[in-house]
């Protein structure tokens, strides 16, 4: 039992602060980092690669740092600190993720150089018109040709979807929508034949493409992992993300209450800070309970985020995301209220956490999609 | 970073636990796991059974019967205890009074209380609150005046928990009613709850127990002798003593077992076309429960681990953090039980042995134990004193 960062994570940690502070210390930098045509500074993106970061997670014979959850973790705790806009969620966490669990010898080789370097991004692109969260539920076909697959279907909200160089699509090569069999993984580049994407920005500052396949024909090593065996890779890849969301929502918490605390400390009504008043103290206590309870289960999170048995991961990284929405909602919603007006402003950084908040609550499932895991599978395992 | 313990600790958890389940009576730990109160014997036989196992006192100091064991050796023992309902034993001995004479007192009193204490042969009282001071406890009004070698002790202590059994009680008494501040102007002393002038009064709380109750002293004569340390500070010995306290106040082993009970009870509770389990909205709210749990339970771990590098005086949050979760998680736990139970909980405990349960036969101890944990957000500094410890003591608001 040991909570502690090793010398060269707390290492890793300074630097990835400094970084973020450097780059989003004064808040108007992330407005110009937006105004890229991509939605983020690529500068920017090229120092994550020389610091290392985008390497992170591969093995060192797979081009990377081998870097597990923990390190990734460090680094999503500083993005969300920082309210950062790269794509580090998209092209390393998970369209890494894929590289890294389920991808063959020639499309690691093919591709982790690049993504180490900063020299290409990913998006995975699942999300359906109908599908909400559920990652089975795929419309999209891909069909066996001569030497290799054609792609048809629509994808929906694919993060950072509008500047990846490629995109990871989930597509049925066998059984109805809602099958759990029959899914398949492909590597699609972005500018194949048949792909079109519109862009747009999301609410939390970030930016999603609505991406249409048509008649996409790829060769056969396109198809990544087994054929119709993708559902269990996604559910570890997605499960791996959503450590490394947790770990964003506990950097930004951590941050927002912060920035609350300083403000309470400041600003004064009837003659005193509004720090002072009792009604208001409480609430900054309990908004702080929340966030060492969310801390504790991004933590927890992490340390089970790598675990290849589906039995004993997924009701554990479950129950870290459902914690964390809840501490992310109330710490959210509280600091809006205890800050007062100010924090109704788009001028006003506070806004700007609580929307990236309230994203986060809904990616990969909002708090009730998590209980009915936890729930189905009987409770937590007592596995730790 | 690494959640699991070592293979010596689990080695460690594993003997615990096998002591606990084969050493401690089952219809004891039965009654405990069913949240229903002990006779004073029974909390008597458990905590001789762990002191004869060298399992009452290990957090005292070596010399007295202590053990020399980590934080988190000393975490895993307060978990075992808890999840497998063997009785904590008796705190005002142990987590109180215990280590006050231990780092506060003359030797003649170390030799002349400590073994007693640990083996409950002689039985602690706290004699802290009072009806004007619950949560400001330095507002005390008790006084002891000196006269010759007495103090003479007037005044009103309650919410007496097991008074009603004990041989001793140990009193926070205002000595200097002259002191520029409450909390100077307060002594540590014992008393021989058999001295004249000493009158316990039940009180019946809500569950229809009598836990606790209030305890009168009209010109007690207490030995000067029975004064721990200096007189008029008595109140760094309390904040020592309170400190104890909170260590263990997440009850996380206690929440743990209660929720286990919940899904099994649950299982076997007939509902709808089903059980009770099958019900998905009960479902969630004990899934809900367990998650908290858990982020509590590794909170606490890290409280534990931490404990290796803190400075001591530091300002730390986790112990108010842990009081107010541990207490509403405790709470959470007694209210899904009330559930469980559903009509059957309404019926009161039948008052001869020999009528018939009504219900399932732990049915009738819910209620009961849900009323009385309202309690646990009230005691050992509120949930509010709490929240005012982090805002001022963390937060600097």
């Amino acid at each position: 039992m040991d909570f502690d960062l090793t010398e060269e994570q707390r290492l890793l940690k300074e630097s990835v602060d400094r970084l973020m502070a450097d780059a989003y210390g004064d808040f108007e930098k992330r407005k110009h980092h937006q105004d890229n045509p991509q939605g983020y500074s690529p500068k920017l993106w090229s120092q994550y690669a020389e610091m290392g970061l985008l390497g992170l997670p591969f093995s060192e014979e797979q081009g990377g740092f081998g870097g597990g959850a923990v390190e990734t973790m460090t680094v999503m705790e500083a993005i969300g600190r920082g309210l950062a806009v790269e794509p580090y969620l998209a092209t390393v966490v998970l369209g890494g993720g894929f590289l890294r669990l389920g991808g063959s010898a020639a499309q690691q080789e093919a591709l982790i150089p690049g993504i180490a370097e900063g020299s290409t991004t990913l998006a995975f692109a699942q999300i359906e018109r109908q599908s909400r969260d559920d990652l089975f539920d795929v419309a999209t076909t891909a069909r066996r040709t001569d030497g290799g697959w054609v792609l048809d279907g629509a994808k929906s909200l694919v993060l950072h979807g509008d500047s990846a160089q490629h995109l990871i699509v989930s597509a049925r090569t066998a059984g109805q929508r809602r099958d759990r069999d029959g899914i398949s993984l492909f590597v699609v580049p972005a500018d194949a034949q048949g792909v079109s994407r519109r862009g747009y920005p999301t609410q939390d500052g970030l930016r999603a493409a609505e991406v249409l396949l048509e008649g996409v024909a790829l060769p056969a090593d396109a198809l990544l992992g087994a054929e119709g065996e993708g559902l269990a890779l996604m559910e570890r890849v997605v499960d791996v993300a959503l450590a490394a969301l947790c770990a964003e929502a506990v950097g930004a918490m951590e941050a927002l209450h912060e920035l609350t605390l300083d403000y309470l400390k400041q600003r004064k009504q009837f003659g005193v800070t509004i720090g002072s008043f009792q009604a208001v103290q409480h609430r900054a206590a309990d908004m702080l309970v929340a966030l060492e309870q969310a801390r504790s289960m991004s933590m927890y999170a992490a340390m089970m985020a790598e675990n290849p048995d589906p039995a004993v991961r997924r009701p554990a990284i479950a129950a870290a995301k459902a914690l964390v929405n809840r501490s992310a909602e109330l710490i959210g919603k509280e600091a809006i209220q205890l800050h007062g007006g100010i924090a109704m402003t788009m001028e006003y950084k506070a806004g700007h956490y609580f929307k990236r908040l309230t994203m986060l609550v809904n990616q990969f499932g909002e708090t009730d999609t998590h209980l009915r895991v936890v729930a189905a599978a009987g409770g937590l395992s007592e596995a730790a | 970073m690494e959640l699991r313990y070592t293979p010596e600790e689990i080695a460690f958890r594993d003997e615990l636990r096998a002591t606990f389940r084969s050493k401690i009576p089952a219809e004891i730990r039965q009654k405990v796991s069913e949240g229903r109160h002990l006779e004073r014997d029974e909390i008597a036989q458990a905590h001789r059974i762990l002191h004869a196992e060298g399992l009452a006192t290990p957090n005292w100091p070596v010399q007295w019967g202590g053990k020399d064991w980590t934080p988190v050796q000393r975490y895993i023992y307060t978990e075992e205890v808890q999840f497998n309902a063997v009785p904590m034993p008796l705190s005002f001995n142990v987590a109180m009074v215990g280590p006050v004479i231990a780092n506060f007192a003359s030797e003649e009193q170390k030799q002349k209380f400590l073994p007693a204490t640990a083996s409950l042969d002689i039985w602690w009282a706290q004699g802290f609150s009072e009806p004007g001071s619950g949560s400001d406890l330095a507002s005390l009004k008790t006084t002891a005046k000196r006269e010759g070698d007495h103090y003479i002790v007037n005044g009103q202590k309650t919410w007496t928990t097991l008074g009603q059994h004990a041989d001793w009680i140990f009193l926070l008494v205002r000595t200097d009613p002259a002191a520029p501040k409450k909390q100077q102007g307060i002594s540590f002393l014992l008393a021989d709850m058999k001295t004249p002038g000493i009158t316990v009064r039940p009180i019946i709380t809500i569950d229809g127990g009598h836990e606790v109750n209030e305890v009168f002293f009209d010109d007690v004569k207490v030995p000067v002798e029975n004064l721990v340390g200096e007189e008029n500070k008595g109140w760094d010995y309390a904040k020592f003593l309170l400190s104890n306290e909170r260590t263990n106040i997440a009850r996380v082993g206690f929440s743990k077992e209660k929720l286990a009970l919940v899904k099994a009870r649950a299982k076997e509770t007939p509902a709808g076309e089903g059980m009770l389990w099958d019900d998905v909205g009960f479902r969630h709210r004990v899934a809900m429960a367990e998650i908290e749990l858990k982020a509590l339970e590794i909170t606490q771990m890290r409280a534990v681990a931490a404990q290796r590098h803190r400075a001591a005086d530091k300002p730390d949050p986790t112990s108010s953090i842990l009081k107010i979760k541990g207490s509403e998680i405790q709470q959470m736990a007694t209210e899904l039980m009330m559930t469980v139970a559903g009509p059957y909980a309404a019926a009161m405990p039948g008052h001869s042995h020999n009528e018939p349960p009504v219900g399932p036969d732990w049915a009738d101890a819910v209620a009961p134990q849900f009323f009385n944990y309202r309690k646990v957000s009230i005691y050992g500094g509120s949930n509010e004193i709490q929240r005012n410890i982090i805002a001022k003591a963390f937060l600097g608001l």
